[in-house]
Parts: structure tokens; C-alpha cells; sequence
């Protein structure tokens, strides 16, 4: 084999990943003064030349088909415009999914990694997703509770910056909260039809700025954040925490790293990463003092599963056998429909931030006789959209003919359309994990994974309980159902596992080391000088989209890692 | 490309400085609103389809989306096609499929055919309830046409002002037209409440 670079002095810190949780440890690690080292398995982003938010679809050839028409042929796995963010199909870097299960796989290469282009929806989990098996029997408590979580939610929100307002609602525990913009025309008359139904429809939290936060500037309401942020108004780990802690000079970024193994001294603690630079396919190591894992869920996992000794035979740190299992997603079902009361409306820019201005938050806790456990919440769409690719087929297809009769039809239902998202708790369940898959190797010969998932009937029975609403919420304003809104991945009723991009759970932690695989830290049971950081440590998937949480947690980690620190510990 | 450097440098500058003028934000919304012909007529050269059928698409263009033409669709696709062959194929092969439609029933090809010949032909491959071994392949490529026609239409400045798309702009605050959510209020069920 090559000859393998190894670095001399070992690394304070090595954080590996650059997404929520990986930008945090940076962010936190480096305002105290600690040299980090991060790796990330992509390139560097740069802002103003990689983000396309002000591009207009006609300032390029295939006005966003893509240089090869690949939207038209199901071949863009993103949008044109959208932010680099990452791919469902990396080449040469392959998954297996189990002949039984339906899984796939989002994963970012990119400085920031998802927060590049996510949804920026930020919702504090409640008492009861801490505690859920105290609450109805189902999954396990996590070993930290809403009180001790409370502070690091807060810092977490004040650091990004978070619309909202003060509910005093159980299911949205409130936060700290920066104004939140005024209600589009088609979120105010769901909040009326909802209202009929007893349904409540609160501001939404999104981590965009209605006024600028820690140098960043207010939002200026393109309505694009999904394709970036040029003045970092919307919150990315990468702009938001990376570039910042680069200024420090505390922080040493290695791009297309992509890490290979954990490798341990004698006496069991993590002495080395191997990492593989993608440009040349050379590995290199880089000796540390402590690491912490913020790969993203399944790549967290797989990678301490490949990291086997002597001392870990079943991979690092799974002494309880508990990497790679307890994998969730989000539950994901949704409905369009069309509203005659929208159709020739005077024509307005309704943009404001790149996301809704209201949403639903779960209703029905208290309700006796449900036939699933917990819930889930909805997420508002409509108003006057962007006209791209694809925007008019629905149209054409089901209007047909041609001409001047056609332009009319469009002209009228043109922001007549909306879309109710329903995003939903999957419980853990033993049918879904993420294992080794020893008949394969990616491009830089590290095993890939094996992917086994399967919805229980809580969630089926979850996603008929969305439909039976949206249906009611759009008839109730007068409108009709016109399909499921995203029927590549719902045809079944509820999304593709791992369509959703909320993958948890998959190195858990817990108080007992024979039941987790971290302690009430995010840090290892067995190896005191390895921490994880993103959703992997989550006991729970709840109906509360993770990026928030990962923030909160990462936040809590690094701060009780730089305390152990300045103990002299690890 | 139809780069408009006015607009991205103000927008370079905007996001260099973080503040937004008045005047930056009326000159942008202008910028938006202006319409500008991506038809390039005789002085595009197409890279695909030879020139019998990009005078055929530019006219079939024009019967789906009125304006289409100039509003650049069949450069729009002839360049698509030059890009993917699987693009080429369906338009090659569809235009042909038209011309051989329009010679078995009027003796002539589809352009030079008259033009109640024309849109008798378009009127029977427009709609799906006309499904029939012999019509098929011209319906599902009619169905391709409505689509990439109805795309390079809207996408177009002329088609964005049309359907009166007024967004992604800068603006230093959001509001709602009370004028819009009174109309919906007062075709809505909500009208008296």
C-alpha cells in the first residue's frame, strides 16, 4: 500500500463533518479559545459564486432544466438553482438497501452540509419527546429532560436567530423568538378554515433573520433560501459558524476528507483518524487528543462501525450492539388542492421568507382513543411562485388543448394551488437500522452500508389521519383535493423512508452502557475521548424537525467537552 | 446566456454591504420587470433540428402558447435537443411522426398544410381522450411540446410579466395588499366571518 501521511503533533480537537452539529462544536470550541481541526468529506463552499438565489430562470440556456435537460428525464437530483448540497446517488460512493425495506439516502458534500439549503423549520422538542416512554409506553427516555434542555434551546435560537411567537402551547414549547413575518393570503384563510375545525395555526419558526443577528443582515424576502443565502440570512452552519471560527485562526479545515477510521492507542482511546483525500485517493491521518463524529446520522454510524479492533470487534464504541439501530425518519404525506377563492386574485409578491409564515403545530395530545401514538405537525404552502420547469405541467396535463384558451385557465389558477405537508413522529422499531454491508466498498474502498427500514402501523395510521385532514382543511376552504402532492415518494400512502432527510437514532445514547452507546454527554461509554454530534445520539424522531435540537445538543456537548478540558480529563 | 450584469452587480453590491436603498430596490424590481425578446429569429443558427423542422416547431410553438415564439421556445428546445438525445429523438421523431400525419391526411406536410389543416391535426393529438394505436405516439409528443412550450413560456421575461410574477426581489419589509386578501375573503367561505 501507498505510503500513509501521518501528522506529528496530535490535534487538540478534530471534528469530523461541517453540518449543524459539526458547526456547532467549531463555533462553540473555537469562542473559547480551543484549536479545532474539522474534516469535510466535500469541498469548500463559496457563497457568492456557488448560491444562485437571485437568478432568474431565463439568464441561463436551459432555464434551469439543466445543461443536459436532466430535470426533463428524472435525472437532477436537486434543483438547478439550489444550493450545493448534496445527492440521493453519489458516484462511486454506492448504499444497499434490504430486499425488504424501501430507504434512501440524502447525503451532503459540501462545506455546511444540509443547512446549506434545509428548511430552516425550528421547533424545540416538548417535554414529552425527552420522556416519551414515560409518557405512553412507547420508545425510551432520553436521559437529559426539557428543563436541562431548555437553556441550551435557548442559546441555540438566539444564536440563529428564530421567527415566532409565544404560544404557551405543550406540542411548541416556546422559545426565543425574533418577529415573525405577516401571514400570506393563503395562510390566513387556512388559519380560518382550520379555526372551524379546532385547529390551530401559529407563526411558524424558521431560523431566517426578520431583523440581523450577530452581523448578519435582516432577510431581504427573495424567497429563495433553498437555493442559498448570499447575505447569510437564513442560517447555515457553514456561513453562519464555519467562516466566523476560520477568522479566529483557531480553526484548520481539511476539505474532500473523507473519513476512513477511528484508529486507538493502547489503552483504548482514539489516537488517530484515517482519512482518505479525495483528490489524490491517498490516505493520510491525523493524530488527535479527541474527536467528535458529526458525519450525519448513518455516516456517524458507518463509521464507527468500520473503525473494529481487538478491543471493539463489533465496531467502536458498540459494546451494546446499539450502532446502527434505532434508525428513523420523519414521517411524510402530502395533499394539494386547488382554491377557487385564489383563482385571478390581484397579483402581489407574496415571497417573504423562503418557507411559510404559519404552521400547524400537533393538536390532538390530549386526545382519548387515537388510534396512533404522538403526532405531527403541517407545513403551509401556496401563494405566487417562481415559474420554472415543470411549474405549468399539472396544468397542461389536465387542462390539455392549446392556445389562447389554455394561457386563460393558467392565467386564472396561477396561485390557486396549495400544498399541506404533513411531517409526522416515527417510533424506533427493530425492523430499522443500518448495517455493514461486507460485499461492498465505495470508490475509496471503505464498506458502505446496508439499509434495512419498514414503517410500523402507528405511522400508516398517522399518515391516513393527515389525509383525512388536509382533505377536511381544504374543503373547508371551499376547495377541492387535487392529489398527492409528491407522488414519487408518497404513492404508498407515506414517504420512501430517508425521503424526508431527518435520519436519528443510529448511535443513541442513554445512562446505561448496555443500552446506548453514549453517555448523557454524546460521549462514548467505552472511549472518553470520542464524541458524536448530530441526530445519531437521538432517542426519538419527533413530529419537531432535528436541526434545532441537533444545535442545542452539540451546543451542550461541546461545552462539557471543553469543561472536561480544562479539567485535565480526556 | 442573457446575463443582466446591472442586476447582479447591485445585488454583488447589496450583499458586499448588507444595506438596502430605496433606489437599489426599485432599481432591481425594474430590472424584474423589464421584457426582453429571447427570440434571437434569423440570427439563431439551430444546433439540432434541421431547418424544416425548426420551422416547424417555431409554428407549433406558437399554436400551443400564443407569444411563445418569442419568448425564445424553440431555441429553448432545439438547444435541449443539441444536449440530450433522448431530447432529439422525441422532437425528430415527433415532428416527422406530424409530417407524415398531415401527408396521409392532406397531402402535404404539416406547414405547408392550411391552417384549418393544421389545427385540425393539433386539435386531434391536444387530448388524451383521443387515445388510439394510430394517434398515440403524436399525443404523447404534443403532451412533450405543451410542456417544454409551456416552460420556455413562463420562464421567459415576457411570459414572467404576463402571468404577473413579482418576486424575488430585495426588499427591506414584507407586507400583504390588503386588496388581494380582501378578494379572496370575499369569494371564500369566510366571507361574513
Amino acid at each position: 500500500m501507498f505510503q500513509i501521511q501521518r501528522t506529528t503533533t496530535p490535534a487538540d480537537v478534530v471534528v469530523i463533518g461541517s453540518g449543524a452539529g459539526g458547526g456547532t462544536v467549531v463555533k462553540v470550541l473555537t469562542d473559547l479559545g480551543i484549536n479545532v481541526t474539522l474534516l469535510e468529506a466535500g469541498p469548500m463552499l463559496y457563497p457568492n459564486k456557488d448560491f444562485k438565489e437571485h437568478t432568474l430562470p431565463y439568464q441561463v440556456d436551459h432555464r434551469g432544466s439543466g445543461e443536459h435537460a436532466e430535470s426533463y428525464f428524472g435525472q437532477q437530483q436537486w434543483g438547478y438553482f439550489a444550493a450545493p448540497n448534496g445527492y440521493w446517488d453519489i458516484p462511486g460512493e454506492p448504499y444497499s438497501v434490504a430486499p425488504d425495506s424501501e430507504f434512501s439516502w440524502f447525503r451532503s458534500r459540501i462545506m455546511g452540509g444540509r443547512t446549506n439549503h434545509y428548511g430552516r423549520i425550528s421547533l424545540r422538542f416538548s417535554d414529552y419527546d425527552f420522556k416519551s416512554y414515560s409518557f405512553d409506553g412507547l420508545g425510551t427516555d432520553w436521559p437529559v429532560d426539557y428543563a436541562e434542555m431548555s437553556p441550551w434551546y435557548d442559546k441555540a435560537e438566539e444564536f440563529m436567530g428564530i421567527t415566532g411567537t409565544k404560544e404557551g402551547l405543550r406540542t411548541a414549547p416556546d422559545g426565543v423568538f425574533l418577529p415573525p413575518p405577516p401571514p400570506r393570503v393563503h395562510e390566513t384563510l387556512i388559519q380560518k378554515a382550520a379555526a372551524r375545525l379546532g385547529i390551530p395555526v401559529i407563526p411558524s419558526r424558521m431560523a431566517m433573520l426578520t431583523k440581523s443577528v450577530h452581523g448578519r443582515a435582516a432577510c431581504h424576502y427573495c424567497g429563495q433560501c433553498g437555493r442559498g443565502c448570499k447575505t447569510a440570512s437564513a442560517f447555515s452552519s457553514s456561513q453562519a459558524m464555519i467562516f466566523p471560527a476560520m477568522k479566529t485562526g483557531k480553526l484548520t479545515v481539511i476539505t474532500n476528507a473523507m473519513a476512513r477510521e477511528l484508529i486507538l492507542d493502547k489503552s483504548g482511546l482514539v489516537s488517530a483518524v484515517s482519512y482518505v483525500d479525495k483528490n489524490t485517493r491517498t490516505e493520510q491521518q491525523i493524530r488527535c487528543k479527541r474527536v467528535v463524529v458529526a458525519a450525519s446520522a448513518c455516516e456517524s454510524a458507518r463509521l464507527l462501525l468500520n473503525s473494529k479492533s481487538t478491543l471493539f470487534p463489533n465496531g467502536l464504541a458498540n459494546g451494546s450492539g446499539m450502532v446502527g439501530r434505532n434508525l428513523t425518519d420523519s414521517t411524510g404525506y402530502s395533499l394539494s388542492g386547488h382554491i377557487p377563492a385564489f383563482e385571478n386574485m390581484p397579483r402581489h409578491n407574496s415571497d417573504g421568507i423562503g418557507g411559510m409564515h404559519l404552521y400547524i403545530p400537533w393538536w390532538e395530545l390530549e386526545k382519548k382513543n387515537k388510534d396512533f401514538p404522538r403526532g405531527y405537525h403541517v407545513e403551509l404552502g401556496g401563494g405566487f411562485g417562481m415559474p420554472g420547469i415543470g411549474s405549468f405541467h399539472g396544468a397542461g396535463n389536465k387542462y390539455e388543448g392549446y392556445g389562447q384558451g389554455l394561457k386563460n385557465t393558467i392565467q386564472q389558477n396561477y396561485g390557486a394551488t396549495i400544498e399541506l405537508a404533513g411531517r409526522g413522529e416515527m417510533i424506533p422499531n427493530e425492523h430499522s437500522y443500518c448495517e455493514i454491508d461486507s460485499t461492498q466498498v465505495d470508490r475509496y474502498g471503505i464498506p458502505t452500508l446496508r439499509f434495512h427500514f419498514r414503517w410500523s402501523d402507528h405511522e400508516i395510521k398517522q399518515a391516513k389521519h393527515m389525509h383525512t385532514t388536509f382533505t377536511n382543511i381544504i374543503e373547508a376552504m371551499g376547495g377541492k383535493v387535487t392529489g398527492i402532492a409528491h407522488p414519487e415518494r408518497e404513492a404508498k400512502g407515506v414517504s420512501v423512508g430517508g425521503t424526508i432527510i431527518h435520519e436519528a437514532g443510529t448511535v443513541r445514547m442513554g445512562d446505561d452502557p448496555k443500552k446506548s452507546a453514549l453517555d448523557r454527554w454524546c460521549r462514548a461509554h467505552e472511549v472518553k475521548n470520542l464524541y458524536v454530534a448530530d441526530a445519531a445520539p437521538f432517542l426519538g424522531n419527533p413530529d419537531k424537525n432535528v436541526t434545532l435540537t441537533i444545535v442545542a445538543l452539540a451546543w451542550r456537548t461541546a461545552e462539557h467537552l471543553a469543561a472536561d478540558m480544562k479539567k485535565g480529563d480526556a | 446566456m442573457f446575463e443582466n450584469p446591472t442586476r447582479r452587480d447591485l445585488l454583488i453590491a447589496f450583499t458586499a454591504t448588507g444595506v438596502l436603498t430605496p433606489a437599489l430596490a426599485q432599481h432591481v424590481h425594474e430590472a424584474v420587470s423589464e421584457v426582453k425578446s429571447l427570440d434571437q429569429g434569423t440570427a439563431y443558427k439551430p444546433k439540432c433540428l434541421n431547418a424544416h423542422e425548426y420551422a416547424t416547431l417555431r409554428k407549433l410553438a406558437e399554436f400551443i402558447v400564443p407569444g411563445a415564439t418569442q419568448a425564445g421556445a424553440a431555441e429553448f428546445i432545439d438547444f435541449l435537443s443539441s444536449r440530450n438525445e433522448k431530447m432529439e429523438q422525441i422532437y425528430t421523431g415527433g415532428l416527422a411522426w406530424m409530417d407524415q400525419e398531415a401527408k396521409h391526411r392532406y397531402g402535404s406536410d404539416w406547414l405547408s398544410a392550411k391552417p384549418a389543416d393544421q389545427t385540425a391535426l393539433l386539435d386531434a393529438i391536444a387530448f388524451k381522450k383521443n387515445d388510439t394505436p394510430e394517434l398515440r405516439a403524436g399525443i404523447r409528443f404534443f403532451a412533450w411540446a405543451r410542456n417544454m412550450v409551456l416552460d420556455a413560456y413562463y420562464t421567459s421575461p415576457v411570459g414572467m410579466k404576463e402571468i404577473g410574477f413579482l418576486g424575488n426581489q430585495v426588499l427591506s419589509s414584507f407586507s400583504v395588499p390588503d386588496e388581494a386578501l380582501q378578494y379572496a375573503l370575499k369569494r371564500s367561505p369566510f366571507a361574513n366571518s
